[in-house]
């Protein structure tokens, strides 16, 4: 998500980056490029125009002409901007009322309701270690009440069965009841999926909520959904009290506009991200990450959070141990720094989050690089344990014999031993290293 | 081995539970004809009142000047509409032209030229499915995005096919949501066709392979294959749907006969790239528009239509199964412009 709406809106930004003097009109000519990119990234109109209005008022005040850097002024307001209509500050879920908590789900077809019930239960059992109970009011769609039971299942939560040819608000009310009975601490209702300009439709769910007066109602919205995206926020907004979004299907390609319009328009902040199809795939959302990531200043505290929770901290701490010893690499530590590359979701990954992770070339591709990684790993493994320790013996026909053993080119096994050597050339660098032992101190060893 | 026999056992089971199949039966059918209520539910649904497009036109135009400032609304109509910044610079630079030479004068005028240029964009696109007769079963493969519709579409077409007298049967090849072959298989009860299935975490590719034998031995005339939802960007799942045609052609060489992108019509520009991907996937061969009903929607047709130049088969404009109905251009164009439709 957000790529291309990062592409265009670097560019039309990083014409005045260089800039040393900077016109008003030049700043109109950017704006209207981070007009053009905001629609394209299906940014709901009114929602664009706001916001415009508000980064011109502030770019056209002293504040970037009488910069020294233009450019970076500009990216400052428009970044802070961003932030502003995602919402600002984190939003955590409130749980702090008597149990059960009911938190009701609503939002149109094919948002993702029944999804994320289920990747929210996960997250509040693993999390938080809640006792949740998962119900479902979806009594229209086919087999929607089954698909709930079998999710519950998967993540460990309770389920209250129900029946499609029940009420919905008896559902409803028994969820709430089984919940106090069965002492859980949430109560997940699921109801089904409704346009917003279905009157009955939104009576029924006005109904549901007034039932079960949930702690939290959250508006689930596909980060797919058009310009339309801002009338169904707007309607779900009226007809409900929302205390937040859960932005769905966010590892596509769509460029998230959706994100920035359904919060400036409903009021409600943004709580969850739905990052894939599996029941673990649910993300805390930050505003202020997006927006660094939107304009490709990169993500780095997401990126220091999944290292930290990926990364084996004993194997770590031996690194930077035997580097500080003087001691070199192996092909050993080399492998182990691939496959935690790989655990934290390969290349692409790691890329995104770094600033400017936008501006790759094309042609790399995801796919790409995860193999490479993985091909890397299985010469590693082709070797012998002398091998990876002393790789000087590796001679012309050892690697004939590498090459064959993980079903690559000679060539492929030549080029891992040269980047090999130039790790080590790294690793003799002696400010480099000073950096790289103090970060093995700071960032893994300091924290609980 | 074990497994693969107990699977195969559990097939043999919910063919037994099918219920017999029923040919044609004009008694059944409920299908309005080639309806003039769908029409008039076209309109209804998609304007909800007013058209987004033409409303309050007529009073812009006080003097009845057409100006630069009322093109501008219209422009931003169509941006907000989805129809896309491309399309729509496209469509604005024809009328802009238009006003030069002077020949919009009226309100009425505009309108008329947008008809024009919105037909022009839409009419190759209409293509209605044809079922071929020449091979058996005429395999229609569903895929899309998650949460486009892909099910209930199925559900609706079967429906359809059958009250035209096909022999209808389906292949559940999402085994990967939960409970999407039992959504399924209530759709075959309801409409009391067959329902081919494996249980969940089966290969889709295996279960569609098997469907296609069953519906050849029972001498089937159409196959719709179901797919689990899949976000074109995961190249992966799209391998996975590559290989399920691989396999469909080794059971036919000439199938799938047809597949379907089912699109929700409420995703905004994403739709395109979608449409793109599936397409170098597996060779869309036709669009299915889902949950047209709504307020701003429908413009994202345009925007499809002009990029991809792939025939759309159907629009669905609601949750029954005669709200799915064949595209026409025309009756299409006529809901959105909201012409014809009285004001009261």
């Amino acid at each position: 998500m957000f790529d291309q709406l990062t592409e265009r809106l670097s560019s039309a930004v990083g014409a005045l980056r260089g800039k040393g003097r900077i016109s008003e009109d030049n700043i109109k000519d950017a704006l209207r490029q981070v007009r053009m990119a905001l629609l394209e990234a299906d940014v709901a109109l009114p929602v664009v125009k706001a916001f415009i209005e508000q980064v011109r008022e502030k770019a056209v005040g002293e504040e970037v002409l009488r910069s020294l850097t233009p450019g970076q002024a500009l990216i400052k307001i428009v970044h802070a901007e961003l932030v502003a209509l995602m919402g600002g500050g984190d939003s955590e879920l409130n749980l702090r009322s008597q149990p059960p908590v009911v938190i009701m789900l609503a939002g149109l077809q094919g948002a993702g309701k029944t999804t994320s019930a289920a990747k929210l239960a996960r997250f509040l059992i693993e999390r938080d270690k809640k006792k949740v109970l998962l119900a479902s009011a979806d009594v229209y769609r086919p087999a929607a009440i089954l698909q709930l039971q079998r999710l519950a299942e998967q993540v460990g939560a309770g389920f209250m069965a129900s029946e499609a040819s029940e009420d919905p608000r008896l559902i409803a009310a028994r969820a709430l009841e089984e919940g106090r009975r069965s002492l859980a601490d949430v109560v997940i209702l699921d109801t089904a999926g409704r346009l917003h300009v279905d009157e009955e439709m939104m009576g029924e769910i006005k109904l549901l909520h007034q039932t079960v007066s949930p702690t939290e109602t959250l508006f689930v919205v596909d980060s797919m959904a058009g310009q339309d995206a801002v009338n169904a926020a707007r309607a779900f907004s009226e007809a409900l009290p929302l205390t937040g979004v859960i932005l769905t299907k966010t590892d596509g390609d769509a460029r998230g506009g959706a994100a920035l319009s359904v919060r400036h328009i409903s009021g409600a902040p943004i709580k969850f991200l739905g990052v894939g199809e599996k029941t673990d795939a649910l993300e805390r959302f930050h505003a202020d990450r997006v927006a660094s990531r939107i304009l490709g200043m990169g993500d780095v505290l997401t990126l220091v959070e999944e290292v930290e929770r990926n990364v084996d901290r004993d194997q770590a701490e031996k690194l930077a141990r035997k580097v500080q010893k003087g001691k070199g690499l192996d092909l050993t530590d080399l492998r182990e720094q691939l496959q935690q590359m790989i655990n934290m979701g390969g290349l692409a990954a790691l890329m995104d989050k770094l600033p400017m992770g936008g501006k790759l070339p094309q042609g790399v591709s995801q796919q790409a690089g995860d193999q490479q990684l993985a091909r890397q790993i299985a010469i590693i493994n082709s070797m012998t344990p002398q091998e990876r320790k002393l790789p000087a013996v590796i001679n012309g026909s050892r690697k004939r014999r590498i090459a064959v053993g993980s079903g690559v080119q000679i060539q492929d096994v030549n080029r891992l031993l040269k980047q090999y050597k130039q790790m080590q050339k790294m690793m003799k660098n002696k400010k480099l290293f000073r950096q790289l032992s103090s970060m093995g101190k700071g960032g893994f060893r300091g924290r609980p | 081995m074990r497994q693969r026999e107990i699977k195969r056992d559990k097939r043999v089971q919910n063919h037994d539970n099918c219920l017999p199949m029923l040919k044609s039966n004009p008694t059944t059918s409920n299908r309005e004809q080639p309806a003039p209520g769908f029409i008039k539910r076209l309109r209804a649904r998609i304007n909800r009142g007013d058209s987004w497009l033409t409303y309050d036109l007529a009073n812009l135009v006080p003097g009845g000047k057409i100006d630069e400032e009322l093109l501008e609304e219209l422009e931003t109509r169509l941006l907000t509409a989805d129809v896309g910044v491309e399309a729509t610079e496209e469509i604005m630079g024809g009328l802009r032209k238009r006003l030069k030479r002077n020949e919009l004068k009226d309100a009425s005028a505009v309108v008329d030229a947008l008809r024009t240029a919105m037909l022009e964009i839409l009419a190759p696109c209409e293509a209605a499915l044809q079922i071929g007769t020449e091979h058996r079963p005429w395999t229609i493969l569903f895929v899309g995005v998650n949460g486009a519709g892909k099910t209930t579409t199925l559900g609706k077409l079967a429906a359809r096919l059958k009250s035209d007298g096909f022999s209808t049967m389906l292949a559940a090849g999402d085994t990967f949501r939960a409970a999407a072959v039992e959504q399924l298989r209530i759709w075959g009860e309801r409409n009391q066709v067959p329902v081919v299935s494996q249980g969940t975490g089966a290969d889709p590719a295996a279960v569609i392979f098997d469907a296609m034998d069953s519906a050849k031995a029972r001498n089937i005339d159409v196959l719709l294959a179901d797919t689990a939802g899949r976000l074109q960007s995961q190249t992966g799942l799209m391998d996975e749907l590559r290989k399920i045609v691989r396999v469909i052609r080794k059971s036919d060489a000439s199938a799938p006969h047809e597949v379907l992108l089912v699109l929700d019509a409420g995703i905004g520009q994403n739709a395109l790239s979608q449409a793109r991907q599936f397409n170098e996937a597996v060779g869309v061969t036709g669009l299915v528009l889902t949950k047209l009903d709504g307020t701003a929607k429908g413009g994202v047709v345009l925007n499809i239509a002009r990029a991809m130049k792939l025939p759309i088969r159907f629009i669905g404009i609601g949750e029954k199964a005669e709200d799915l109905d064949i595209f026409r251009a025309t009756d299409f164009v006529d809901a959105l412009l909201g012409a014809g439709s009285d004001p009261s």
